[in-house]
């Protein structure tokens, strides 16, 4: 049963790693993204439709890639140049991502896809028990492995990853360095988009292998929550995304055995955990929040 | 009664409360024009009923000199999800499409319409609006809003797939009616290939809610497939959505996990499970649309929908203004049982290859035995939950002698009620 969910929580976890790793970057450069979910959809469906129109799964991710940073530029115009209050804009831009995705995608639902096939790493897979949770997956899953460290080394070991940081602790100080932290934020936000329209491509052509409407039901809201759960940690925001999708393999295997709780207890299992370790954390780690996430910094009064 | 069918009673009598404080003002405002008139009427109409049931064809030809849809042109369907998911709305929009052509009405479609009355109701008012007197809304969650705009559109027909009427709090109305098919026995003739192929002899089930719909097929399945194999056992696993494909392939891996070799669902998205169990090696059984294209190894069989006929007749039934006298006003159901029902509503999908001809006769006989009438009664003669059928703990549900009907089991096996022996899972 260990097994099964740690499988279950790597492979349903991939894509919300990508978006939770993104956001973590748009979040440290002081930008609130809610419009990751729409960034998610728009890459499930770019992948899933060029894939079956090219033929090409990987081209299909590159379409992924592509559709959930347009997404974000939306909201880094709205938000860094219109001066939009980020919380309202973030929301709009997922109705928008989910209205877009529902009408342009109507053609494509059910229909047969390319997918991303799973490759067992030779050698690798044949170890028992961490091989078929790490080793037996998609080759998306296998970036995914890559996207936290290779975050946590851009953020932290970059130039570029130190003026994120700073455009989200001290946007004065870097106005000050004669750096524009807007310029800043919004490769921050594209980041972040492009990460979450990965991870919508991984979830259509890779994890469930389908088109339907609102298919990411919720998982780039749970991506922005993890975000704050792992105190804006890339590496721990990992953590949280196998946490919630091992706990719904969790609420599921507990109904296959018949533990006799009501399924929609179990159901909400996933989400009771993420807001439990949210409470607990968030007391201890809200100096970990960057400074000026809570307000959008205006150049306008200081000398750019 | 039992408990959960009260506290099922009680969520709808509240939610019918909750409709009619918060929908009223939206439906008058958006049909003011043309409902000014029919207001009155459906006043008259009210109170009429209210009076005693005397005539009631009478009542509709003192209103406005017809029956609701009489000389129909236009009809209108709602779906709650998109018209080609593989599923339960691609059935029944190609049934509307075909149903068209058989009668000469023109079909306006609206998919993707939310199960609330704030969102189903100004749809239904605004198809009105275009002329359409026939609505159907074709989703379970529909039905409050259906209720809503029949006692506000006395002229409209309103026939909604799979609630009963006469589960309406407000009492019924000579304009609205309910109809739905026999959707368990096509599955149970389903458990029969998938007990019969399960080598593990255990099967996977993957549902969204335990409604009664999905309580009948669950059960139907699990006896279908003991009727020829005792020791199979169905697995039920629930995602809590009707279309979350990343769920469903969790769960399907969940149920692989635990041994089962057959996967079957009632979700209104098939691909992504019928997919998975392919590419594990294991058996699919199909539900709502013949998806064997997806499973050329694993397909068993399935259950398709084929709504043409009957939508075809209660279309003409309204045009010629025979609604109000006609079962469908009210709460119709079709079956196999029905020997004299002049349409099956639901057929069994192409067998694949991992089907035997001996268990294809097993299928046929009993089929045969569903639809026979000996005695003459009118009824088929093997009802599959015929008393006595115990719950999973050992309770006697249905008591011995009863065969109950239709409509009687959606009382019987009321939401989230009860699993026979050989199902696990959690339920309710």
């Amino acid at each position: 049963m260990i097994e099964a969910i740690l499988i279950g929580a790597v492979g349903g976890g991939t894509s919300m790693v990508f978006a939770a790793v993104g956001e973590t970057v748009t979040e440290r450069s002081g930008v609130i993204n809610l419009g990751v979910e729409g960034s998610m959809l728009c890459g499930a469906l770019a992948a899933y439709a060029v894939g079956i129109e090219t033929g090409s799964p990987w081209i299909g991710v590159v379409a992924g890639l592509l559709a959930g940073l347009a997404l974000s530029l939306l909201h880094a115009f709205m938000v860094l140049t219109r001066k939009a209050n980020q919380i309202a804009t973030g929301l709009a831009i997922t109705f928008l991502g989910l209205g877009a995705t529902a009408l342009f995608g109507q053609s494509y639902v059910s229909q047969g896809v390319v997918p991303l096939p799973d490759y067992a790493v030779p050698g690798l897979a044949d170890i028992p028990f961490v091989g078929p949770i790490f080793f037996d997956h998609d080759p998306l899953t296998y970036l995914s492995f890559a996207v936290a460290p290779a975050a946590w080394w851009f953020l932290f070991r970059t130039g570029t990853g130190l003026r994120i940081r700073a455009a989200g602790e001290r946007p004065d100080v870097l106005s000050t360095m004669g750096t524009s932290p807007d310029r800043v934020r919004w490769i921050a936000v594209a980041i972040g988009g492009g990460l979450a329209g990965v991870g919508g491509a991984q979830l259509a052509t890779a994890f469930a292998r389908t088109w339907s409407e609102d298919m990411v039901a919720g998982r780039g809201f749970i991506a922005v929550a993890l975000v704050i759960f792992a105190g804006w940690n890339p590496m721990v925001a990992v953590a949280g995304a196998y946490l919630f999708s091992g706990a719904v393999v969790f609420q599921l295997e507990l109904q296959a055995r018949g533990s006799g709780i009501s399924i929609f207890v179990l159901d909400a299992i996933p989400y009771l955990v993420v807001l439990i370790v949210l409470a607990a954390l968030s007391g201890r780690r809200r100096h970990a929040a960057p400074e000026s996430l809570d307000k959008v910094f205006d150049a306008g009064g200081v000398p750019a | 009664m039992t408990p959960a069918l009260k506290r099922l009673l009680a969520t709808l009598f509240a939610l019918a409360l909750v409709a009619a404080a918060c929908g009223s003002d939206a439906a008058t405002d958006t049909a003011a024009d043309d409902a000014a008139a029919d207001d009155a009427s459906a006043d008259d109409a009210a109170s009429d009923d209210a009076a005693g049931d005397d005539a009631s064809g009478d009542d509709a030809s003192a209103d406005g000199g017809a029956a609701c849809g009489t000389g129909a042109t236009k009809v209108g369907f709602l779906y709650v999800g998109p018209k080609d998911d593989f599923g339960y709305n691609q059935a029944a929009y190609e049934a509307a499409v075909a149903m068209g052509e058989a009668t000469g009405v023109e079909v306006i479609h609206a998919e993707n319409v939310p199960e609330t009355v704030e969102d189903a109701v100004p749809v239904m008012e605004d198809m009105i609006a275009q002329g359409a007197t026939i609505l159907f809304p074709t989703s379970f969650g529909h039905f409050l809003p259906a209720a809503e705009v029949a006692a506000n559109n006395p002229g409209v027909c309103v026939v909604h797939q799979g609630q009963l009427e006469s589960s309406l709090e407000s009492g019924a109305l000579d304009n609205l009616g309910t109809y739905f098919a026999s959707v368990f026995e096509p599955v149970y003739l389903a458990g029969i290939s998938a007990g019969a192929v399960t080598e593990t002899n255990t099967l996977g089930y993957v549902y969204a809610f335990p409604i009664p719909q999905t309580l009948q097929n669950i059960n139907a399945f699990a006896l279908g497939a003991q009727s020829v194999n005792p020791d199979a056992k169905v697995i039920a696993i629930s995602t809590a959505d009707w279309c979350d494909p990343a769920k469903q392939a969790q769960a399907a891996q969940t149920l692989l996990d635990q041994g089962a070799d057959v996967l079957t669902q009632h979700q209104d998205c098939t691909k992504t499970i019928i997919e998975t169990a392919e590419a594990a090696g294991a058996y699919s059984v199909g539900y709502h649309y013949d998806a064997s294209e997806l499973a050329p190894n694993g397909w068993l069989t399935g259950s398709d929908w084929a709504w043409t006929e009957l939508y075809t007749d209660i279309v003409e039934t309204m045009i010629a203004g025979e609604f109000v006298d006609s079962p469908y006003n009210g709460d119709y159901r079709i079956g196999y049982q029905d020997a004299d029902a002049p349409f099956v509503a639901f057929v069994p999908s192409e067998f694949g290859s991992a089907v035997d001809a001996d268990t294809q006769a097993l299928v046929a006989d009993a089929l045969a035995k569903m639809t026979a009438d000996e005695d003459g009664d009118g009824i088929g003669d093997f009802n599959i939950f015929a008393g006595p059928l115990a719950d999973r703990d050992g309770t006697v549900q249905i008591a011995e002698g009863v065969s109950p009907t239709y409509v009687e089991l959606d009382q019987l096996m009321g939401f989230g009620s009860w699993f026979v022996a050989g199902v696990e899972g959690s339920l309710e």
